[in-house]
């Protein structure tokens, strides 16, 4: 027998209860949907796993109603302390069911059990307790004393890291005071409709999360809907550039997390085996489902055939199979729909002339996949350089000097990441200088920590998650004059402070931020 | 088992560095080399530590990890008695079962080559066949702080007597103060001690000491140079310093292992020695090797354990998939 035909080593489902079918999370309770259910199927497999409720323009009323009631009544007056509260014990619970989450999101994303259960899971907690930490400590988030939440929070989020992606979302925006109406993606609505189960458990006031799924007009009707006050979107540019319309002209913040062609440029100086361990976790992580992927190799022409050989060599021990399966480096990919824009993009590297390398992978029967594949030969002006391709497809590109490096790593619509590899501290900082991308990572490479903002520039969005300034985004300075109530609290002078700015505030505002900030002031006043 | 011929090994040096083997020839090419990412490194060397090796493929990974384990016993307190129980326990590891199969080599220090050659008998001889080779730690093992002609003589005397493979230490002292030609002609004057009468040689295994060594840079150079200078096998400690191995550091040295034998079609054996003390731990190097270098290193000419505790561990484990619940450790021998 040969060794690396390691014996499967399946990770149990025995550990998931699965419903049959799923319906809404509004106000606390799941409820049927009025729009007709669809299924979310396993992409490895084509199985049906679950039917899910489908939400129509009624049902997203509803959900955002019952947001609305929840910050009026419930959320927008709680101490910070006390949403904090809330905050850690969901993530402990994420903890406690890390495993089953794991199973869940493999199962309905086709993501491999070790990036579920070893990099998903634990950044999902991990952001709920970061969040959690700050949910009383805002008048340290940048904004002065007293910042106001903005509301009701409309949060639209993508296939690629379904989980993950929730908790980017549902964590600051609760830390901050908001209430949120969120819609994961219509194909993998599973781990949401189980992180539902979480709340309640955890019992978070009714309302205050609501989940509702459905497909791309569930999502318009939710960041169009009048009550909402925040709208915050990761996805595609298109949908991204739509929403961006719809919102123009209203006084909703938005914050939009879209696309990305990042460049990982590797100089000559590069540690090579970390290099090219870099350039696979950038692009083949996740089967290539990442806004930050490192799709575009930007390698110095000296080391060029060294690396790509090295690379080769490296992505020939890739598994590609059952997601479940814990030795799985490659999975499924997300849908048939996803599966045949890779193809098309694919053969239209081909037709432009670059050359074609694919990892010698078996491919299953069933499902979606695509085996790792690396294009070399490919000029700045090919399509595989240009679009984004999201899925396991590798772009290689050379460049002379760090000149070329950095205008080639610019020259493109988007500016999400890049990565730098170089043994050479000072050229680290002075390429990191020059590269417009909102994150970029120095010998490693899609590395995410909750402390740390993630973002885009150009056509890759605007606004910042995580960190302080993902907080800002749920955040408002308090208006003019109220700022100093905080310090008036302390010399127990606030009430009359509080209540004289709040009458001048906006109605709307007015109606909900009174209240927060006479207790908050109470709170103070009488520790004093 | 036979050695790479020494002068085949300086020529060769000669021909990959473009000139002498001195200091300033030596530094170019080994600070030529790339660098190693610490945190890069790490971090593949826990992915692959992730693997889960379930079933029949945990059942073939325990056997063979006996086979490439070089039992050992390094104390001052060794005795002719303590060498005879160790030898022992390599010939018959689990009395309880005939189909364990036996370790690679026992691993001794060199007046005690005698004893394990007499107590051997006909089980002395090639792993390949079957068989169990002696390896002994020479060269004023584990410091290496004697002059060249007492590492010789100490490398001859257990060649005589019987050594099949001599686990040399290199000098640190010269290798972190940059005498990098110092280093390179210890290990080629102790590759010629090994060599015997009949035209043979015992395998030479260079004990880098990483422990000593600290930064994934040196420890990279290092290999190279004991490569470069013809060692057949890279080793990582001596066991009595600490850190002894790790699985990063083996990961490393297994690339360079690697990146030799694209550069030149020879294959040089990697062995981690200490702190390698359960089936666990040891499955992990064993997919570090497969997914680094290649199923083929996974023989005992080309890779191995140095350990001593590991291989109870192992025979507790074998005994677990066997009857189906675990024992103790009463069940198996202590050696």
């Amino acid at each position: 027998m040969s060794f690396l035909d390691y014996a499967p080593a399946p990770e149990s489902r025995a550990i998931l209860s699965l419903r049959d079918s799923y319906g809404l999370f509004i106000d606390g309770e799941f409820v049927d949907g009025r729009g007709e259910p669809f299924q979310t199927i396993s992409p490895a497999t084509e199985e049906r796993i679950a039917m899910i409720a489908n939400a129509n323009p009624a049902d997203v009323d509803a959900a955002v109603a019952a947001a609305r009631r929840a910050y009026d009544r419930t959320w927008s007056k709680m101490s910070g302390r006390d949403r904090g509260k809330y905050l850690f014990r969901i993530a402990r619970l994420v903890q406690e069911r890390a495993r089953e989450l794991a199973v869940a999101e493999s199962l309905d994303n086709g993501k491999p059990i070790k990036e579920s259960r070893d990099v998903d899971v634990p950044l999902v907690a991990a952001w709920f307790f970061y969040y959690a930490g700050w949910a009383d400590k805002l008048d340290h988030a940048g904004l002065g004393a007293n910042p106001r939440s903005l509301g009701v929070a409309a949060q639209v989020i993508p296939w690629n890291f379904p989980l993950l992606m929730l908790a980017w979302k549902i964590a600051p925006a609760l830390a901050a005071g908001n209430t949120v109406v969120l819609k994961p993606a219509e194909t993998t609505p599973l781990t949401a409709l189980i992180f539902a189960e979480i709340l309640q458990q955890a019992e978070l006031p009714a309302g205050v999360v609501n989940i509702i799924t459905g497909a791309g007009d569930t999502g318009a009707a939710l960041v169009s809907h009048e009550g909402v006050d925040k709208v915050a979107f990761t996805g595609s540019t298109g949908v991204g550039r739509a929403i961006a319309k719809q919102v123009a002209g209203t006084d909703k913040k938005v914050t939009l997390e879209l696309g990305g062609k990042a460049a990982n440029i590797v100089f000559d100086d590069a540690p090579i085996d970390q290099a090219v361990e870099g350039i696979v976790n950038g692009i083949f992580f996740n089967q290539g489902h990442v806004c930050c992927a490192g799709s575009r190799l930007l390698v110095q022409e000296n080391i060029h055939d060294e690396v790509v050989e090295r690379l080769k060599l490296r992505l020939s021990t890739l598994r590609l199979g059952d997601p479940l399966d814990k030795n799985t480096d490659i999975g499924a990919i997300n849908s048939k729909e996803q599966l045949e824009r890779i193809r098309t993009l694919s053969d239209i590297g081909e037709a432009e002339g670059a050359e074609r390398w694919t990892a010698p992978c078996e491919i299953p029967e069933n499902g979606f996949w695509f085996a790792p594949t690396i294009f070399t030969g490919v000029q700045t002006s090919s399509r595989i350089a240009r679009d984004e391709i999201f899925g396991p497809v590798l772009s290689v590109l050379t460049f002379r000097t760090p000149a070329e490096a950095i205008a080639k790593a610019n020259n493109t619509p988007y500016g999400l990441s890049a990565g730098i590899w170089t043994d050479k501290g000072s050229r680290i900082l002075a390429v990191a200088d020059q590269l417009r991308a909102g994150v970029i990572w120095a010998n490693t490479f899609n590395r995410f920590d909750p402390a740390s903002p993630f973002g885009g520039y150009k056509e890759s969005g605007y606004g910042r998650e995580g960190g302080r300034h993902g907080l800002g985004a749920y955040l408002a300075p308090a208006p003019i004059g109220q700022s100093s109530t905080s310090h008036a609290a302390i010399s127990g002078r606030a009430s009359t402070a509080a209540v004289e700015a709040d009458a001048s505030a906006p109605a709307k505002r007015s109606r909900t931020a009174k209240p927060a900030r006479t207790l908050k002031n109470a709170t103070k006043g009488s520790k004093r | 088992m036979s050695g790479t011929s020494l002068v085949s090994a300086r020529e060769r040096a000669i021909a990959v560095l473009g000139g002498e083997p001195d200091d300033a020839t030596l530094r170019r090419y080994l600070h030529g080399i790339a660098g190693v990412d610490a945190v890069g490194l790490e971090q593949r060397a826990a992915g692959l530590g992730t693997r889960s090796i379930k079933t029949s493929s945990k059942k073939w990974a325990l056997d063979r990890i006996i086979e490439l384990i070089d039992l050992t016993t390094l104390e001052g307190a060794d005795t002719p008695g303590k060498v005879r129980s160790l030898v022992a326990k390599a010939v018959n590891p689990d009395p309880s079962d005939a189909s364990t199969p036996r370790v690679a080599a026992v691993c001794v220090y060199g007046d005690m080559v005698p004893f394990a050659v007499d107590a051997l008998g006909a089980a002395h001889g090639d792993p390949d066949d079957g068989l169990i080779s002696v390896a002994a730690v020479a060269t004023a093992f584990p410091s290496g702080r004697a002059s060249l002609d007492i590492k010789l003589a100490d490398t001859a005397e257990a060649v005589a007597a019987g050594a099949d493979e001599i686990d040399m230490v290199i000098d640190r002292g010269a290798f972190l103060a940059g005498r990098y030609g110092l280093v390179f002609d210890q290990i080629a004057a102790v590759k010629a001690a090994c060599a015997r009468p009949d035209g043979t040689s015992a395998s030479l295994k260079v004990i880098l000491e990483t422990g000593e060594l600290v930064t994934y840079d040196n420890v990279r150079r290092a290999s190279w140079l004991s490569i470069l200078a013809g060692g057949d096998f890279i080793k990582t400690s001596t066991g009595k310093v600490a850190p002894a191995a790790t699985l990063p550091v083996t990961l490393l040295m297994l690339e360079v292992v690697r990146d030799w034998h694209l550069a030149t079609g020879q294959r040089i054996g990697v062995k981690p020695a200490g702190g390698i003390r359960s089936s666990k731990d040891a499955i992990k190097y064993l997919v570090t090797v497969a997914e680094t270098v290649g199923e083929d290193w996974l023989q005992p000419h080309l890779f191995r354990f140095g350990a001593s505790s590991l291989l109870n561990d192992v025979l507790l484990q074998r005994q677990k998939i066997a009857t189906g619940h675990y024992s103790g450790a009463d069940y198996v021998t202590i050696d």
